[in-house]
């Protein structure tokens, strides 16, 4: 599902003399439908460059990046927005939304977007809050004003209100306790079980053995300094 | 083959070298891009950078001086004025940046929303004052305000009344300039949240002139940077963004202040 070829990144920073960082080199890898696959490295090896690069969000300098058959790398923004909203779920270690906007809407609105009636699409939002131990009473207020741990949360429900195809997962459990914890590895092991391909960071150890099929040291794109 | 690989359809807009100069001086030069079907469009860039400029090339009020515009397949720049007019009545939209140009300060909030249909061909009172007090209620507008100036409204319900006014009547293409500016922040994230939910559930299209890059961010698919009148750079909102490639956009990104 997901099929990274040769792919290379680098930073050119106008501003700051023209400077040219490369940060990737010869990256390759394969998650399968129904794998995990985990990313490992030391922080700034490019574990999370090489997601938002899948997600479209960084440009890649060289090589093929596909999910399904789309490659990301080449693709045109309109097939990209299409992409994420049909294909390719994202859940970042941050929460980027409309301040204001009630959390039940936040979590629906991947599902609206697709054209889900919103009755089923605040069904369905109502169930993945209440799985994840957000109180029905913050549901109607914005997530903006949230705790780390329920902005978090919410986050995940977002990420998990549309079956994609493929999934990109930031690092889901940083900052959750033990319970909630569980409630994210069962819908990752859910999501495996109907055939979702999914590439994840996890610091956490043991819920990467628990979710992870392979893991893939990132260490191994990371350009070598000429000194 | 999986659904992304299916054909999106013709552009709605498609726009090839336009190009507007006040004299001497460059207004904007060469722009192209295609705008699809439900896709907002940003544009950013500063002061004097020639959005403005554009988005008055597009919607009629300036005539450029060279370039390609076709809307829906159809030549805009070779249309008749009547047509054009009739175009920025029916299937465009024009939000501007200060509610006073856009509203008749002097006619009641259901007037202006009414006068829009009744420009269309609409004539039973009844039917319309429905519509208008429809319209209202979508943008938040209480029904027992209906017969009150905009004039006694606050800046935010100008606003409001501005974008109801001119979605009434099922605009596919709207363009708007610095919509939430001059509102305190308040206002405006409610003004993005209404207008997100209106572009999600009518389809619209929209291009969306700013200076504003966390309006963009939280509304606009694409996203265009400009720099003395030309396209610098443009491509999907937070690539843009958060990964940005010219020089300008660079600094234009790294300008802003964190809060």
């Amino acid at each position: 599902m997901i099929h990274i070829e040769n792919l290379g990144k680098s930073f050119t920073l106008h501003n700051q003399g023209g400077i040219t960082i490369p940060v990737m080199l010869g990256a390759a890898l394969t998650v399968a439908p129904g794998e995990c696959v985990g990313l490992t490295g030391a922080s700034g090896a490019g574990k999370s460059t090489l997601m938002r690069m899948v997600y479209g969000n960084y440009l890649s300098s060289s090589g093929s990046l596909f999910v399904g058959d789309l490659d990301v790398a080449r693709a045109l923004p309109r097939q990209i927005i299409r992409l994420r909203r049909e294909t390719l779920g994202y859940v970042s270690q941050f929460l980027r939304v409309v301040p204001r906007v009630p959390t039940l809407d936040v979590v629906a609105e991947p599902l609206l977007a697709l054209g889900t009636p919103r009755d089923q699409a605040h069904a369905r939002a109502e169930s993945l809050l209440t799985r994840l131990n957000i109180p029905l009473r913050l549901w109607s207020l914005s997530p903006t004003t949230f705790s780390g741990g329920e902005q978090q949360r919410v986050n995940i429900a977002r990420g998990f209100a549309h079956d994609y195809p493929a999934l990109l997962l930031d690092e889901p459990t940083a900052s959750l306790d033990a319970a909630n914890r569980e409630v994210v590895l069962s819908l990752i092991t859910e999501a495996k079980a109907r055939g979702a391909a999914i590439l994840g960071i996890f610091h956490d150890t043991g819920a990467r053995s628990q979710v992870c099929d392979r893991l893939v040291d990132v260490t191994a794109f990371t350009p070598r300094v000429t000194a | 083959m999986t659904i992304h690989q299916r054909e999106i359809g013709p552009p709605l807009l498609s726009v090839q070298g336009l190009t507007k100069h006040y004299g001497q001086r460059i207004g904007c030069a060469d722009v192209s891009f295609d705008l699809f079907p439900g896709e907002v469009l940003g544009v950013v860039g500063e002061s004097g950078s020639g959005k403005s400029t554009l988005l008055s090339c597009l919607a009629g009020h300036l005539r450029p001086d060279l370039g390609r515009y076709t809307y829906d397949g159809r030549d805009v720049l070779a249309m008749t004025e009547t047509d054009r007019r009739r175009l920025g009545r029916t299937d465009w939209a024009y939000v501007h940046q200060n509610p006073r140009d856009g509203l008749r300060m002097g006619v009641s909030a259901g007037g202006n929303v009414g006068e829009r249909l009744m420009a269309v061909g609409a004539r039973h009172y009844g039917r319309i004052r429905g519509q208008a007090l429809d319209w209202l209620g979508r943008v938040e507008i209480a029904a027992d305000r209906i017969d009150d100036r905009p004039s006694a409204f606050s800046g935010g319900m100008q606003q409001r009344l501005q974008i109801a006014r001119n979605l009434v009547t099922g605009p596919r293409l709207v363009f708007m300039d610095e919509p939430t500016g001059g509102l305190d922040v308040s206002v405006q994230a409610r003004l993005l949240d209404l207008l997100r939910g209106l572009v999600r559930d009518l389809g619209l299209s929209v291009i969306i002139v700013t200076h504003d890059l966390a309006v963009v961010r939280l509304l606009a698919d694409r996203l265009m940077v400009m720099k003395s009148g030309r396209v610098v750079e443009q491509g999907l909102t937070d690539q843009v963004l958060d990964d940005p490639q010219h020089a300008y956009s660079q600094l234009l990104v790294s300008s802003v202040l964190q809060v």
